[in-house]
């Protein structure tokens, strides 16, 4: 009998993942590859903390390979559902493969089940995901991911940290995950207060990814010339997944240059 | 001593079959699928708020139903693995409702000549175009049959009759309150009722929006808002 496939009529699974792994496991990143680490390009820092309304969380858009620059302009964050977003650092390869393969996997969800799935639920499903992938990163392609977003349960927002081999921890008020990670936690320990409104939570946003590319060269700063800003995207209860226009993003990024030029020369 | 086997033709077991799933289908009520200006909608007369008849299938493809919940319920959620499996092996743009309609018409066809009982169940499986002359609408019968359609198609035990409402009315040149509005009328004369709002379940392939999701329930305020009776 053509038609849909019988696995398509009989399943009762609601993930994308599962049914993907049964009937096209061709389709999914998988294991085999051996010491490719040298040669994959790599994402390298991005942010997330909380503001007045919700979080908010930023990438910078370098990639490298080795001591090259491979990409000028990837875009290391994105939704992941109309109320979070994930960033992933690591290898570029790994990492968009895992982003769109999540973002499938709510969106499966809430088409098959009729609803959405909860916070805290997005980011177990995540982390099993990435116990998945645990083949990929002994190899040395290891991605590690920051999620984030709001629920009707928390509407102030959480943020969730994971390690390569899926494990799970809340950040209660601000984190950074990739190689420029610490220059730019360092930035956000002196900047971020609980109750920063949306264009304050810009600024320090573009402070703190401006100090990581300051001081790690994997990590590409605001670039005016090609007109490229880091990627910062905001999530609340009211609006949902908001992207901040780059217009605006490099505006602030200049002042940001201004006042440090001021302050370098005086 | 084993019983003589009887002969049963094959134009009464097809006409038996028929008969049933058309019967199953009949004791519904209807949904009415309508093009208008800037999109598609999708319009049920539905009691439940959450037993849907109508749903989303993907970025531009909705589907509507009726019959027996758990048969369309199994129809509609083998197209959202059908969908998301050819989305993300391919690209996004691949999913088309002809594909998803030429499954759903094998398995269908399948169902009714060989299982020992045909599905009780009608659809519409309707892909929203990037231009309005782009816009598909494809009813799909319990044997398997499809037939695509231009303005409007209505499914269900009162499909004859507000197909009839419906004739010579080109909603594709209307806005969205005066298609609503028409195939409430519709709906409501088929069964001689008024239709409270309440009993109503709607949503548009919305074509001026811009998500990629194009899919949108209408909620009640919305609904009310639309109505002018």
């Amino acid at each position: 009998m053509a038609g849909f496939p019988p696995a398509f009529l009989s399943s009762t699974s609601n993930s994308f993942v599962e049914l993907a792994r049964s009937l096209a496991p061709e389709a999914l990143p998988r294991d085999g590859a051996r010491d490719l680490s040298e040669q994959s390009p790599e994402g390298t820092t991005i942010i997330c903390f909380r503001t007045a309304s919700g979080i908010l969380m930023a990438g910078d858009r370098r990639a490298t390979i080795g001591n090259l620059i491979a990409s000028h302009s990837m875009e290391k964050v994105k939704p992941a559902d109309d109320y979070s977003v994930i960033g992933i650092a690591g290898t570029a390869g790994v990492a968009l493969d895992l982003i769109r393969l999540f973002q499938l996997e709510l969106e499966h969800y809430e088409k098959i089940e009729g609803a959405r799935l909860s916070l805290n639920g997005k980011a177990n499903r995540l982390a099993a995901m990435l116990r998945g992938n645990l083949g990929l990163a002994m190899q040395g392609l290891s991605v590690v991911p920051l999620f984030a977003g709001v629920d009707e349960v928390t509407p102030h927002g959480q943020i969730f940290s994971f390690d390569v081999t899926g494990g799970k921890y809340e950040e209660h008020r601000f984190h950074a995950i990739g190689s420029g990670s610490g220059f730019a936690r360092g930035a956000l320990k002196k900047l971020w207060r609980p109750e920063l409104d949306q264009d304050q939570a810009i600024t320090v946003a573009v402070e703190a990814l401006f100090d990581a590319s300051d001081d790690d060269s994997a990590t590409g700063g605001p670039d005016f010339v090609r007109q490229i800003a880091p990627t910062i995207f905001t999530v609340d209860l009211a609006e949902g997944v908001t992207e901040i226009d780059s217009a605006a993003v490099l505006t602030t990024a200049a002042e940001v240059v201004d006042r440090r030029t001021r302050t370098a020369g005086a | 001593m084993s019983q003589a086997p009887f002969y049963v033709s094959p134009e009464q077991l097809m006409k038996d079959r028929a008969d049933f799933a058309r019967k199953g289908i009949a004791r519904g009520r209807s949904v009415v699928v309508l093009r208008y200006d800037a999109g598609i909608l999708l319009l049920a007369e539905n009691p439940s708020p959450t037993l849907h008849k109508i749903a989303e299938i993907y970025d531009r493809i909705g589907f509507a139903a009726v019959g027996k919940y758990n048969e369309f319920e199994t129809l509609r959620q083998a197209g959202v693995r059908y969908a998301d499996l050819r989305g993300y092996s391919y690209d996004r743009i691949d999913v088309t409702a002809r594909g998803l309609t030429n499954a759903y018409a094998q398995t269908l066809a399948g169902v009714f000549t060989t299982e020992s009982k045909p599905f009780e169940v009608e659809l519409v499986v309707a892909e929203l175009g990037v231009t309005a002359d782009a816009d598909q609408l494809y009813r799909l019968s319990y044997d398997g049959s499809v037939i695509d359609e231009t303005e409007h198609v209505a499914i269900g035990g009162q499909a004859d009759a507000i197909t009839a409402s419906l004739s010579g009315l080109h909603t594709s040149s209307l806005d969205l309150a005066a298609v609503f509005n028409h195939g409430v009328a519709a709906l409501a004369a088929a069964t001689r009722s008024s239709l409270p709002t309440e009993d109503l379940e709607a949503a548009v392939l919305d074509r001026t929006t811009h998500r990629q999701r194009t899919f949108r329930r209408l909620d009640e305020t919305t609904m009310a808002g639309l109505r002018e009776d």
